[in-house]
Order: structure tokens, then sequence, then C-alpha cells
């Protein structure tokens, strides 16, 4: 039988020779992890059912990410908890703050995860090493228990949905549009359940940093995996960061998807994703004029150094508008070193950005800029949510790193190509 | 597992606010949760509801919050299993991982009327509709996810197989 890449991936993690849509199984992960968030609450469960050791301590990541450095003695208390936990575990894979960065960026970057590879974390955005041709998926805090202790999890095989971006993408457009504008396709729930297969000439060209922050925001539309097969760029990729070997798995052809849906994406314009969900995308030149108080260029959609560097190269030589505060926050210590080495660093601070350490911080509204009651921001993070930056009142505008670096200067939403 | 026991029948789109109400979340006791469990939607359903019974309901039960006491609201009131057209996905891992058999079967529900006494065959994934003498397929849940269940959820089952 023709299968898919998610269903190959699955079925080699549970020993069977394939698997359909709608199967219950029990499969075997190569690697799972939580954060400052989510690890506690599965330590305590682990510890609740007198578990004594962990399946791997090679395979068990955890990562205080969201809102460390620790913000406040809570947070302080969870991150103690993390780290006395991978003490007596042994865990070599525990990352102290100044040492990792935002999760889904640090883990990709590290090697830790692979094409092939079976990965759960309990995170909803897990579903970024996709871009590597894994299946990878956000689980709860009982489940992390589980696959912190067995090594294995159960799974439902989900369907696939197959998206096809064709065409050249014009000036200022990256993978971060394409995945806004599906899901303004499809809405919050289009890909409910499903895992979402990217494909076509346009994927091919992108580079590995836009792969990610479309796999990314899969589970903005509701998705349980995004996932793109290896290619050449992906290998490359792989090779750069890690020597361990990897599996490379695609689709058959004729394998079965749910439903297929192509772009032209020569015609998708920048998006912005207005207030209060990822599915309200339209074309820039429709948000055009409205004014902010904030930028926010960082998280795990968009902290890479591709988009570093796109930022830095808009605000080059330029100020912020004396109204706007810019907060930036490159996804790991290494881009944040990378950027200083760059001369990048500078440019943003010379504009008068803050420009500091990776965290999640102002993503899900935890701390390093909060927004105020009435106030407005663009963004470059997955989720415009009621109240996700701050106050209920604030509001969130969804864009790339050009578009946000570029309202940043101009103190109002504009296209990257008007900005003099 | 034979699971017995009347219907409860509900619609569509029965979310985890009308299973238990955020209101009651500031507890995690099974028994007070499991008081409040459709309270919105019928007051008098954890008085009525005698053990063993099953609801039946229609797509996409479950959905809304990854609240965990959901199922766990359900299962202590007395419930021994739901059958719905289709599960939302959350509700439908935290229900396995609680303890709370589960079956997606179209036919099922729409077949099953209010009241009609129903046998489930969690082995087979056999409906029976002893009321009008018909019966259902299932997908039978696999021999590790009965496990889990007849242990009651995922972290008693990681405690037996972490001994193994
Ligand atoms: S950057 Fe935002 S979306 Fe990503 S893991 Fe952190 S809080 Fe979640």
């Amino acid at each position: 039988m023709s299968q898919t890449i998610s269903e190959k991936i699955l079925a080699a993690h549970s020993g069977n020779k394939e698997v359909s849509p709608g199967q219950l199984i029990e499969a075997k992960i190569d690697l799972c992890f939580g954060n400052d968030i989510t690890a506690p609450i599965a330590i305590e469960n682990f510890r609740k059912a007198g578990l004594s050791k962990v399946f791997d301590r090679e395979r068990v990541l955890l990562i205080p990410d969201h809102f460390t450095p620790n913000k406040d003695i809570k947070t302080a208390t969870q991150t103690k908890m993390m780290r006395e936990f991978a003490q007596e575990q042994g865990l070599s894979n525990y990352f102290e703050v100044g040492r990792c960065g935002i999760e889904h960026v640090f883990i990709h970057e590290q090697g830790l995860a692979l094409p092939g590879m079976l990965i759960v974390g309990a995170d909803s955005h897990t579903c970024t090493y996709g871009a590597l041709g894994s299946f990878s998926t956000g689980v709860g805090s009982t489940d992390l228990a589980a696959a912190m202790a067995l090594g294995r999890l159960w799974f439902k095989v989900p369907e696939s949905m197959l998206f096809t971006y064709n065409g050249k993408l014009q000036a200022f457009v990256s993978g971060k549009d394409l995945i806004l504008c599906t899901i303004g396709e499809i809405g919050v729930d289009g890909a409910l359940y499903k895992a979402m297969e990217f494909q076509g000439s346009t994927i091919k060209g992108l580079s590995m940093d836009s792969r990610f922050s479309m796999c990314n925001m899969a589970i903005e539309a509701g998705g349980k995996a995004g996932i793109i097969a290896p290619d050449a760029k992906t290998l490359a990729y792989v090779k750069s960061v890690s020597k361990n070997p990897c599996k490379v798995y695609k689709s058959d052809k004729g394998a079965q998807y749910s439903e297929k849906i192509d772009f032209d994406a020569s015609r998708i314009e920048p998006q912005v994703a207005f207030p209060s969900l990822p599915e309200n995308s339209k074309p820039v030149s429709e948000a055009s004029g409205i004014e902010i108080n904030q930028a926010v260029i960082g998280s795990c959609t968009n902290g890479r150094m591709e988009d570093m560097r796109i930022a830095a190269k808009i605000m080059k030589g330029k100020k912020l508008n004396p109204s706007v505060r810019c907060v930036i926050l490159p996804g790991t210590q290494k881009i944040y070193l990378d950027c200083i080495k760059e001369g990048i660093a500078e440019i943003f601070v010379r504009a008068g950005c803050s420009f500091s350490t990776p965290t999640c911080g102002p993503c899900l509204g935890g701390h390093m800029g909060i927004l105020a009651e009435g106030e407005k921001a663009i963004s470059t993070t997955n989720r415009n949510f009621v109240g996700r930056m701050g106050h209920p009142k604030s509001e969130v505008y969804l864009s790339n790193p050009a578009v946000a670096a570029a309202s940043a200067i101009a103190g109002k939403i504009v296209h990257p190509k008007e900005l003099k | 597992m034979q699971l017995k026991g009347k219907a409860w029948k509900f619609n569509d789109n029965i979310d985890t606010d009308v299973i238990i109400p955020a209101r009651y979340l500031n507890t995690s006791d099974p028994k007070e949760l499991a008081s409040h469990c459709m309270e919105d939607i019928d007051k008098e359903f954890t008085k009525k509801v005698s053990h063993g019974d099953i609801i039946v309901a229609g797509k996409n039960f479950g959905c809304g919050s990854s609240r965990e006491h959901a199922p766990i609201a359900i299962k202590n009131a007395g419930i021994s299993c739901v059958i719905a057209e289709s599960f939302a996905r959350i509700f439908y891992r935290n229900s396995i991982n609680m303890g709370l058999p589960i079956f997606e079967c179209p036919g099922a529900a729409q077949k099953i009327s209010q009241g009609n006494e129903i046998e489930v065959n969690a082995e087979t994934g056999e409906i029976k509709n002893l009321s009008r003498n018909e019966s259902y397929r299932a997908a039978p849940m696999p021999p590790f996810i009965q496990r889990i269940i007849s242990l009651g959820g995922l972290m008693e089952y990681v405690k037996q197989e972490s001994k193994k």
C-alpha cells in the first residue's frame, strides 16, 4: 500500500509494516522533552507513580526557556526542580539558561532532532521539527511522564493533508507568510488532528529557517504535525549540526490524503494576521497604516539567524520611530553570538531596540515586553489570541521579521518595500 | 471487558466546558468533579445516571480545552464508556490516559436512541443495542490500550510496565 511520510515514520517506530489513519499504535520515541512550564508537572507525575529511572538519559531533554532567566520565585522553584531531576537522573541534555535558548530553535540547532525520528515534546510547537522530515508532535505533561519512563507512547495515526506551493516568492515573502496564508485559507481548525505535509517547488527553494517557521505553525491550524520530506538542503543542514546517522522517508506516489490544496506562491504578499486569531491573515497592504506601540522579533517561529539578518538589513543605519518600542530576542545563544559577530547586534542597539538574551518572554505574555491596555504590537510570534502578550485589551498582529522591522521604523504597519 | 448500561444521548460538539464547567476546576477531587458533569445541559444528569451507563454523542465530542478533568468527571459519574461519531483530539488522548474507554462509531451514534440498553465488547469493538436488537461495529481497542484502561489510566500502566 502507498504510504505518506508520516505513516512510514509511525509504522517504523511501532514495528508495523504499514499503518493507516485512525489506527491506534504504540510507538518507540527517539526524543522527548519538556520546558519550565510543563516538565515540573511531568516530573511530579513521574515521582508520584514511584518511577525511578528515565528510559534513556540521552533522549530526555529538559530546557528552561519560557520564564527564564528566572523571572520570579515561582519560576526559580520550577527550574530548580528540573535541575535537580536532571542531576538525579544523570541527564546529558539538561540545559541551563545562558547555554541554550528557545527549545524549538535550540534542539534542531544542536542536532538533537534528526530526519526520520519520532519526537514528542510537552509543548504545542513541537511540530517544528517536521521541517527535518521527522514526525514530531506536542503532548501533555502526563504523556511526557509516560514517555520519559517507557520511551514509548500510544498514538492514533493521523490522516494527512497535502499542501503544494509552486511559483517564485515575491520580495520580503518567507515561510512565515506561506503558513499564515495557509492558516487563513483553512482556518484554525482546518487541519484538526491531521498531519500537514508541505511540498512543491516553492518549498524546495525555501531555506531551512523558513521551513522551520512553516512547520512551527502547523498547530495553529489544529495540525498534529507539519512535515516536509528531506531533500539535499535538509541533509546539508543535518550534516552541519550532527554526525549521527538519520533515516530519510518520503511519501509514496499514490499515498492517501484527506485533502490536497494548491497555492500559487508567486501571488502571496507578506501577510499580517489581525487580532485575535492566526487565521485572520491578510496581505500587508490591507493592514498598512495601523499604528503600533511595540514590535517583537524572535520566538520559536522567527528567532533564527535568517530572521535576525532580515530585520538587521532593514534597520541598518535607521532609528526606531520614537513612539515604538522594539524587543528583539534571538532564539539561541549561538544566534545571539552570531548577531554580535556579524555586527547585527550593533545595528539593533543603535536603532534603539532592546536586544537581549534568548527566551520566550513576550511571546506568551511572560515577561520582557508585556503590553498595557489598549496597546498594539506587531510580532513575529505565532499566536495573537486575546491577551497573549499582556492586557486582555491589547492587540497583536502577526507578521514576518521584515514587516515587523519595517513597521518598527515607520511607527505603523508597512510593507517593507515602502520604507524610505 | 464488557460494558453495559443505558444510553444517554447528546448532540454534536459537546465541549469540555459543558462536560465540566471551568468554575469547578478549582478542585481535582474526582467525586466533586463528577457531581457537576454535564450539569449545564441537564442539572439532574449525575443523579439519573446508573453505574455502567453509556454516553452516546454526535461529532467532535470533547472539543475545547485540554483539561484532563473532563474524562475524569465522566468516568467518576459512573459512565462506563463514550460512543460518538468522532472525538476532539486532545479529549481522545486524555480519555485513554485517564482510563475512560471511548469508541468512534458513526453508525452506533446515529442509530442508538436515548434510553436504549447497550452492551459493548471492548475487545472486539462490537456494540449491541439490546433494545432494538441491532449491532454495530467500532474499531476494537488494541490490547495495550485495553490494558491502560483496565489499569485505570496511563500512569498506572507506566508503573506496571516499568517493573518489567
Ligand atoms: S517562543 Fe512562544 S510559542 Fe515558542 S515555545 Fe516559547 S512561548 Fe511557546
